[in-house]
């Protein structure tokens, strides 16, 4: 026996009343049956179930959403139009929202993402990272195999995009990774209103909520001054936090040069020629004729690179960390970070609650990260929702 | 409460010392009365406030939000204050007119009841942000917790001032919070203030080490020799009815001693060594020092343990004979007042330091290698014409410690350092050999990370790298195979036993003395070795 019956868009977990009340009306399979069905049998017990979109709509969806997206091992996959969004293991036809290389790898046939998406792609994978590349125009509808795909902002990094796929009236929009903060070097967040939106839950708690990024700079400003003898190591990845932390910087208005670690350069330069303008940088590497002279500088580098050997030619660094977790400060002790830089790229508490509020999606699915705690806010604020488990994500990164 | 909030996250996170004090320093320049002194008294633990119950917090959170996702975020988050500090969310906007000082609240709360003091805080944490929060919740749930001493405290007071700490700590028992008279006369805006409170600290004297070049100077004319005992130098002070015990810092640990503190009947102020007691079955022995360990760091101390482990004070010197400062006087003189002195007092909890004869530097290098009771950690030559002076000149005074026990050890785990050393891995874990001859394993023993040299440290770090078998977070297990790894040769003072770990026995003070790149780990000692350093008759720590 099943333990839910799927009513238009809503899961109604099996009671022994609705079930005698069904037995002579369904099967004991499961089965799809109309929000009206119920309706008739118990009304009591599906409005308490369906919340708020407990009405007559649900029923003029007929299909089932997971027949346009659901979860399988490679990734997320539509069935009905053969693709996969942000696929973790090469498939024939991939689109991908964003380049952050939990979502975007190589060896994929076909791929289809934003220009700038793609650009960084070759930069990080080599022009040949893909078989055939198409690139995607914001707010442009595409059809692929009968359902209709559009590429919209979502203020995570550069490229950064959400995917809505449609077909026969529904519409779910896959957000990847999403933040409604203010990012002077990446587009924001454009809302697209869908039956199915599916969010991610890194910072999926209430204790998560981002500071001003102005007064995040501001202390490491004040730190730069309160220790001019160290060089100050910030930890930011890559792609994104790191050219964010630079462009936040000279907003804040530093001019100096900013030495940065080799693994930014390459995506440095394409920032620069996407018009995000990042002022003096210089590599952070030793001249083997002058002695190292680091104090009293920011320097810039992936997190891992602060544990490595790498970080030796500095002088007494204080180390930095630019990432959401540094809200916890348990977790800044841990990582032996000296002063940490509450910047995220995801969505704090806040805006992941404002931006199921705003959409007023029928159903939400949650995705990596603590989905449990989202999942919870909707049951009390009469969303329906369900984890949605899909692997090889990292929900720690940022 | 912003300022102060934004200082206890830095000191948290920083783990050096000198940075510490940067951050102190500054703070206190840039903060005005009273927060400063506040602030100062919060971290010493010298502020009075009401305190607040963890579970009366919960119950303020539970009429805030779900239960259930606060819950999540406790699990997550694992400390109640923080969590709170965190999920605190106000209908009201933030008025920065409404912000509390620091002033404002620890006045409240010096006048609140318990009750009251809840409400009070649910008010204030509607009008902090979130590092204020914490904050005031740590201050209010007592325990700052935030890596910083007194000791500390006064250092970076000292710094700020730029006066000598010895002049911080003698001050100090007559001051009261928010301190005003004092951060004055360090902003050079006042006079001294005069230590008025009875039974003040007086900055205590130490020694320098005795090394090779100035064994020519020692000798009997010249200097008298002392045993060195391992318990805890202390400073006992009585005058008007006011007694004090206080440790070589300055901090009063007269309540952990009461024992000692009854029997402070005189007028004056004495030196010595605390050590405990064990009562056998007819009589004292003194304890070694694991014994004195039962008795430290606690807040009050049971009848059991007054009764297990009575403390008792061997005497080294007087600086206050009744209202008279002789602390000018030389060492011998001071030593004939202080022999006069111990006589009207309770032979059970005072006793003198014997001076030891000798009439050579070579009758010392035998009492050195041979001192007759095993908490003695070496000995004390001390110059006849000394005056007592704070700090640690050298010449007056020496100290010459035993050698320290050596063992060679394994190599065994290896866990990347903090600040100047994050990128190496510096502390290390060492094993020694057990189990049957033919089919040993090893079993760690201790812990070091100091005793090498810079370039010994990058030698270590490469070897850990190069060698890695496992990775748990920060800590890698390094290869340690009978005919493969390192074997350290590590130093010590003293050995527990310890129920605590594996091998029964707890090292005091260890630190890796040289690397033996030549020697097979087999080669390295096995634990029986340890045993047999440990007294028969020691009990268990």
């Amino acid at each position: 026996m099943h333990s839910a019956i799927i009513v238009g868009l809503a899961f109604l977990p099996v009671t022994p009343s609705l079930m005698v009340s069904l037995s002579n009306h369904a099967q004991k399979q499961c089965k799809i049956v109309t929000y009206k069905d119920c309706m008739e049998l118990n009304p009591p017990y599906v409005r308490s179930m369906f919340g708020k979109h407990g009405t007559e709509r649900n029923i003029s969806l007929v299909k089932r959403p997971e027949e346009l997206l659901r979860s399988t091992p490679a990734g997320l996959y539509s069935p009905a139009g053969d693709f996969y969004i942000d696929p973790i293991r090469p498939v024939e036809r991939a689109l991908i929202t964003h380049g952050h290389s939990d979502h975007a790898r190589s060896g994929h046939r076909k791929v289809m993402a934003t220009q700038q998406t793609l650009d960084i792609m070759a930069l990080r994978y080599g022009a040949d990272f893909a078989g055939e590349t198409q690139a995607a125009e914001l707010g442009q509808t595409t059809g692929l195999n009968g359902v209709t795909i559009s590429f919209h902002p979502a203020g995570h990094v550069l490229g950064s995009a959400q995917i809505a796929v449609e077909k026969d009236g529904m519409r779910i929009v896959a957000s990847g990774d999403y933040k409604r903060a203010s990012d002077p070097t990446c587009l924001g967040f454009e809302p697209i209103a869908c039956n199915v939106f599916i969010t991610e839950a890194t910072f999926a708690l209430p204790v998560f909520r981002h500071p001003d990024s102005r007064d995040e700079m501001a202390k490491l400003l004040k730190s730069v001054e309160q220790f001019p003898e160290r060089s100050h190591l910030v930890g930011a990845y890559a792609l994104g936090k790191a050219q964010r932390v630079i462009r936040l910087l000279r907003d804040a208005g530093y001019d100096q040069t900013i030495y940065i670690h080799g693994a930014l350069a390459k995506l440095c330069d394409y920032y620069e020629t996407q018009g995000i303008k990042l002022g003096p940088l210089a590599p952070a590497t030793l001249e083997k004729d002058s002695a190292p002279d680091f104090a009293g500088t920011i320097v810039v580098g992936p997190p891992s690179a602060f544990q490595d050997r790498w970080a030796r030619r500095f002088p007494d660094p204080v180390s930095c960390f630019a990432s959401g977790w540094m809200r916890i400060r348990q977790r800044a002790r841990q990582g032996g970070v000296e002063l940490p830089i509450i910047l995220s790229d995801h969505c704090d508490w806040d805006e992941l609650t404002q931006t199921i509020t705003e959409l007023d999606p029928e159903q939400v699915w949650v995705t990596h990260g603590r989905e449990e705690a989202l999942v919870r806010w909707c049951d009390l604020n009469g969303y329906s929702a369900r984890p949605l488990h899909l692997v090889g994500y990292e929900d720690e990164g940022d | 409460m912003e300022e102060f909030a934004a200082l206890l996250d830095r000191l948290v996170l920083t783990p050096s010392r000198n940075g510490k004090l940067t951050l102190l320093s500054d703070y206190f320049r840039d903060t005005p009365d009273p927060d400063r002194g506040l602030a100062l008294a919060a971290i010493t633990g010298d502020l009075n406030i009401a305190n607040v119950k963890p579970a009366m917090l919960r119950t303020l959170i539970a009429e805030r939000m779900d239960e259930q996702l606060f819950a999540y975020s406790y699990d997550y988050v694992g400390d109640l204050a923080e969590t709170i500090s965190l999920v605190w969310s106000s209908d009201e906007p933030l008025r920065s007119n409404s912000v509390p000082t620091l002033g404002d609240v620890v006045t409240a709360l010096e006048r609140a009841s318990r009750s009251d003091a809840v409400r009070m805080v649910e008010k204030w944490l509607d009008q902090l942000d979130a590092s204020a929060r914490y904050a005031l919740l740590k201050l209010v749930t007592g325990g700052m917790r935030i890596g910083v001493s007194a000791r500390l405290a006064k250092q970076a007071l000292a710094q700020f001032g730029q006066v000598d700490v010895t002049e911080i700590e003698e001050l100090w028992h007559g001051l009261t919070p928010p301190y005003q008279p004092l951060f004055a006369w360090l902003e050079k805006s006042a006079e001294k203030p005069e230590s008025l409170s009875a039974a003040p600290f007086r900055p205590v004297m130490l020694s320098t080490p005795l090394e090779e070049p100035d064994y020519s100077r020692i000798n009997a004319g010249e200097y008298v020799a002392e045993w060195k005992w391992d318990g805890i130098r202390v400073q006992l002070t009585s005058e008007r009815g006011q007694r004090r015990i206080y440790s070589r810092t300055g901090d009063d640990i007269s309540h952990a001693f009461p024992d000692i503190a009854d029997y402070m009947t005189f007028e004056g102020t004495l030196d010595g060594e605390l050590l405990v007691a064990r009562s056998g079955d007819n009589e004292m022995e003194i304890g070694a020092f694991g014994d004195l360990q039962q008795r430290l760091n606690r807040k009050t101390v049971s009848a059991r343990q007054l009764e297990s482990h009575p403390a008792f004070v061997r005497l080294y010197d007087l600086l206050v004979d009744g209202g008279d400062d002789i602390r000018t006087l030389p060492f011998i003189e001071r030593r004939t007042r202080l022999e006069a002195f111990a006589k009207q007092l309770e032979p059970t909890r005072f006793d003198l330091s014997p001076l030891i004869a000798y009439d050579h530097f070579d009758d010392l290098v035998e009492l050195r290698k041979t001192p007759p009771h095993p908490i003695i950690e070496g000995l004390m030559l001390k110059q006849r014409s000394s005056t007592y002076v704070p700090g640690r000149p050298k010449g007056p005074w020496f100290k010459w410690k035993r050698d320290p026990f050596i063992i060679d050890a394994v190599l065994v785990y290896a866990q990347r350092g903090h600040g100047k050393r994050s990128s190496y891995y510096s502390d290390y874990t060492f094993a020694v050999w057990t189990g049957p001859e033919t089919e040993p394993h090893l079993v760690p023993v201790g812990k070091a990370y100091f005793g090498f040299t810079d370039e010994e440290l990058k030698q270590l770090d490469a070897f850990v790298r190069n060698n890695t078998t496992e990775r748990f977070g920060p800590v890698r297990s390094v290869r340690a195979e009978p005919q493969h790894g390192l074997v350290l040769e590590v130093a010590f003072e003293g050995l527990n036993r310890s129920k605590r770990h594996k091998s029964g026995v707890a090292m005091r003070f260890p630190r890796i003395s040289r690397l033996r790149w030549d020697k097979p780990p087999i080669e390295a000692d096995r634990l029986e070795t340890l045993e047999a350093m440990l007294r028969d008759d020691q009990p268990l720590v």
